[in-house]
């Protein structure tokens, strides 16, 4: 097994695109963030706002911030050495092209089916090659064990494909936080296959 | 025909070819929102009516909710 520091070298140099900084984008940067990811780059339009606190990496002195320009605050507090490039803009179908350009692993974050199927048929079409982390199914509470990993070729969808969120089962902290750091995990599986490849090979 | 459908070998009783749209009524997929995949391409939601399956296909369905 590689030591925490021969990973933080081989993923200095990978870049990790995250399409929404809400529940699942803001938690899986900060997790990428701590492995040393060098680089994120984070596209949201929104505010932070009060109820984005039971579930999303910010704090109350952030409410009405940009929640990119928070993240990212956020992030070089735990690590200054992860370049993040921020986008405060709606992502959308014509601009997914400039924006996702240059990552290696693209991560669908967003709230609505609708945008996330959006960013998936759209990044799919432009970059067949590159993998899409996507989250689906993570509302209420409990039943960890319902939380998993699907793939279907190279686009893999966490969560457990059934809790949709409404007023009546809200998106909380726990569940979110599992999914987004699935997410995260799943990008660092397909970053570092390529490690195990080119510099550890067994 | 056979096909491969969300991972798992399908087979799709007396025809040669189904679309997309038709694929979709017969497997009772009702998510709104859905990703499709043919052979490892996606298929855009306008074109489910046009896009045809033929024999040993991989095809993918993948359905998303909101939550984030």
């Amino acid at each position: 097994m590689p030591t925490f520091e021969a990973l933080e070298a081989f993923l200095k140099n990978k870049t990790v695109g995250i399409a929404g900084a809400g529940g699942l984008g803001s938690n899986c940067a900060m997790a990428l963030a701590r492995t040393g990811v060098g680089r994120l780059i984070i596209v949201d339009f929104d505010l932070v706002t009060p109820g984005n606190l039971n579930r999303q990496y910010y704090f109350i002195d952030q409410i009405g911030q940009p929640k990119v320009r928070a993240l990212k605050v956020n992030i070089h507090r735990a690590n200054p050495e992860i370049q993040v490039t921020t986008y405060q803009s709606m992502v959308c179908s014509e601009n997914i092209g400039h924006l996702f350009a240059e990552c290696d692993v693209i991560v669908e974050a967003f709230d609505s089916a609708e945008m996330k199927q959006m960013l998936i048929e759209q990044a799919s079409m432009l970059f067949p090659e590159k993998p899409i982390v996507a989250g689906s199914g993570m509302a209420g509470w409990g039943n960890s064990n319902s939380l998993r990993v699907e793939c279907f070729d190279n686009l893999y969808i966490c969560g457990d494909g059934t809790e949709e969120v409404s007023a009546t089962n809200p998106p909380l902290g726990p569940r979110v936080g599992i999914v987004a750091c699935m997410e995260a995990n799943t990008v660092l599986e397909l970053l570092l296959k390529k490690f195990d490849n080119e510099d550890n090979p067994k | 025909m056979k096909i491969t459908l969300n991972n798992r070998p399908e087979e799709i009783d007396g025809k040669e070819s189904i679309t997309i749209q038709d694929l979709l009524t017969l497997k009772t997929f009702t998510f709104r929102m859905l990703v499709i995949k043919i052979n490892g391409t996606v298929v855009k939601r306008d074109d489910y009516a046009t896009t045809i399956v033929h024999a040993n296909d991989d095809v993918k369905v993948i359905h998303l909710i909101s939550g984030g």
